[in-house]
């Protein structure tokens, strides 16, 4: 799960992570207010597009103000804008809210982040004097300017690492203090939230010597949620896609892809699998859909109803090897939710497993008009060609 | 000979009393599998079908001198339900749960290290030694005795691959599930080195899938250590970067982790590769084939 860089921001900064002073907005007239107070201080503030995507700088979606009257045209101007970064993909994201923010006198911007390293089974952090920069693009052009820290669970981030971090990225030796109480910070944050990603890009050193967040990312476990409910809180379903938000409702795994055949499988390798072959067979996946080990009826149901829900999708698969769970429960889930709904597209269904002659009786006596395989292949290639190629 | 379990293995079950453990265990009983016991703290002295309950791992090992166990116990106390197993000394700890949150994974494997355990998965299959022993909740019946070693990241796409190895005439020596999640016990690595040591095993299956690069380090073991045949699948082809594919751990993060990378590498270790999922059990026979 992902939450906004206002929202972020204020979670870091109850750890005690630094952050710049500022305000989450929806109008311009609120705006030119947080403005005005942040002006007073400063002379320069920052009006920064909210939505759940990086790239937002170059995509025009972070501009200055000097004034209370600029703050507001620009909050007027992204408000309501549909903004296309380099991760959003073409569609873009409508900008509802922006964070208006005191500006720094910045020295010199540097990139840290927390994650957990697969290979290594710790918690790494990693930082660079890169700020600013995309990390994978550093990664590739300038390895030699990632420092790794790997910390020990059972005694967690040491000063020590910190203060190695700190030397290796050339701080000013006075900011050492605070920049170790930063990663400490951040640290604690990341594994008092179950966060699967903390990344700062970039964090600043400032004229008066402070260590700031300048920007903020946080992303969370969501198998850890469930002891984070005020982390939950925070979710914007604005920013996700409102067909896996419905199958979240049903504990369905859903991703939304732009093909035109919808899937429906039992367990994510076989989902993915079913994606793969429909590809190599020359069909496009309209989405992958892991209905899970023990699907229950209403859940075949929504799940029938979310894959015709899409309008692309001409055709359907339904590919399920019933282990522990059952062919035939599977097949009577299929026919009900076929009756409710209606057969709107042509549906290939492939049975393979433990009751599959029930499971298929099932189907021929129930009078659908289901087009049965009994491999993948022949699931695979029947599909594609009711598809329309 | 087989790898990791027998029909000599004792086994017990945590969270036995529980809706997946009673199942399972019932399902286990049947196949052959020796369970000797059970855990689920507070029901100490009660029996299933006949098999005792422990309140505590210690004592069940005490009482049944298990060595191995099977882990149902739902997520949010699933990793210390795995450190109690570690801290019996149980041999071989076998983890089901699916969804343990992964900085719980971080600490457990901290814990065993330096102990002698070892963990498979979590948010796995299981393990499976056809006609001896099945610990899991893999479909027994869809098995055969032979000669084939499969080891996946997956549930159902190995059930998919065992299936086809059968229908074929190829039995398997033993089905190892490792998991979907980012941090997982033992790897692809562990899992292949025992294969290749194997008398019984004379090919090797190893379905991974996108995210991480435990493909990529089983691909330089396989170069360096393996002769026997292996042929490999990597499910993910078509799956959009950044997007979670169902499994915690099938994630491509910053354009690293992708099915081609994992292809390219396997091939280059001279692993026998098919992208066609339904093909995963003609490919062994053909390799097989040409070996004889």
């Amino acid at each position: 799960m992902n939450i906004h860089e206002y929202q972020a921001k204020e979670l870091l900064s109850r750890y005690g992570v630094s952050v710049p002073r500022g305000k989450v907005v929806f109008t311009p007239k609120e705006a030119g207010e947080v403005a005005t107070e942040l002006l007073a201080e400063k002379p320069l503030c920052v009006v920064k597009a909210q939505i759940h995507a990086g790239g937002r700088g170059k995509a025009g979606g972070v501009k200055l103000a000097r004034s209370r009257e600029e703050a507001e045209a620009l909050a007027r101007e992204l408000l309501g804008k549909v903004l296309v970064t380099y991760q959003t993909g073409p569609e873009g994201r409508e900008v509802k809210k922006v964070l208006i923010e005191e500006g720094l006198d910045i020295e010199k911007e540097y990139y840290m982040s927390l994650l957990v390293d697969r290979a290594r089974k710790r918690v790494c952090l990693m930082a660079s004097s890169e700020g600013g920069m995309d990390i994978e693009e550093v990664a590739r052009k300038s390895p030699e300017k990632i420092l790794y820290e790997y910390i020990d669970p059972a005694v967690g981030l040491m000063p020590f690492q910190a203060r190695r971090v700190a030397f290796g990225l050339g701080l000013r030796k006075e900011l050492t203090g605070k920049a170790v109480r930063f990663m400490l910070s951040l640290y604690e944050a990341f594994l008092g939230l179950d966060a699967s990603l903390v990344e700062i890009n970039p964090f600043v050193t400032t004229a008066d010597g402070n260590v700031i967040a300048l920007d903020a990312k946080l992303s969370f476990d969501d198998n850890a949620l469930f002891r984070h409910r005020d982390v939950e809180a925070l979710r914007d379903l604005d920013e996700e896609d409102p067909r896996e938000v419905a199958a979240a409702r049903f504990n369905l795994n859903y991703v939304s892809l732009d093909g035109t055949i919808g899937c429906m499988v039992n367990g994510a390798g076989l989902a993915m699998a079913t994606m793969d072959i429909i590809k190599l067979y020359g069909g496009s996946p309209a989405n992958f859909l892991d209905v899970g080990g023990g699907a229950s009826t209403e859940q075949i149901t929504a799940a029938y109803k979310l894959l015709v829900s899409d309008e692309n999708v001409k055709a359907i698969l339904i590919n399920i090897f019933g282990g522990i769970m059952r062919c035939d429960v599977i097949a009577e889930g299929i026919v009900k939710a076929v009756k409710d709904v209606g057969e709107t597209v042509p549906i290939v269904v492939r049975l393979q497993g433990t009751n599959v002659e029930e499971g298929r009786r099932m189907f021929s006596e129930s009078g659908m008009d289901i087009i049965t395989a009994e491999t993948m292949d022949e699931a695979a290639q029947k599909v594609v060609s009711a598809a329309g190629g | 000979m087989a790898i990791l379990v027998n029909k000599e293995t004792r086994v017990i079950c945590q969270g036995i009393t529980g809706e997946h453990g009673s199942f399972h265990t019932r399902q286990m009983v049947k196949y052959g599998t020796r369970m000797v016991g059970g855990v689920t703290p507070g029901k100490g002295g009660t029996e299933l079908d006949g098999i005792p309950v422990f309140n505590t791992v210690e004592e069940a090992r005490r009482r049944t001198g298990c060595n191995a166990t099977v882990i149902y116990v739902p997520a949010p106390f699933a990793a210390d339900a795995i450190m109690e197993a570690v801290d019996a000394g149980i041999e071989l700890v076998i983890c089901i749960t699916e969804g343990i949150p992964v900085l719980d994974m971080v600490k457990v494997h901290r814990y065993m290290e330096g102990r002698p355990s070892r963990l498979i998965g979590p948010n796995c299959p299981g393990v499976i030694t056809p006609e001896e022993c099945k610990i899991g909740i893999m479909p027994g019946h869809i098995h055969k005795k032979g000669c084939v070693g499969v080891v996946s990241r997956s549930g159902t796409l190995t059930y998919e691959a065992v299936d086809q190895l059968t229908k074929l005439g190829l039995g398997q020596s033993t089905c190892v599930g490792i998991g979907g999640d980012p941090v997982q016990g033992t790897g692809f690595v562990d899992v292949i080195d025992m294969f290749s040591k194997d008398p019984q095993t004379e090919a090797i299956v190893m379905i991974g899938e996108i995210g991480g690069t435990a493909e990529e380090e089983a691909a330089e073991f396989i170069r360096k250590n393996v002769e026997k045949p292996v042929v490999g699948y990597i499910a993910g082809v078509t799956a959009p970067k950044g997007k979670r594919m169902g499994h915690a751990g099938a994630i491509i993060s910053g354009g690293s982790g992708t099915a081609e990378e994992k292809y390219a590498t396997l091939e280059a270790a001279g692993v026998r590769t098919t992208r066609n999922p339904a093909e995963i059990g003609k490919t062994v026979l053909e390799l097989l084939k040409n070996i004889c």
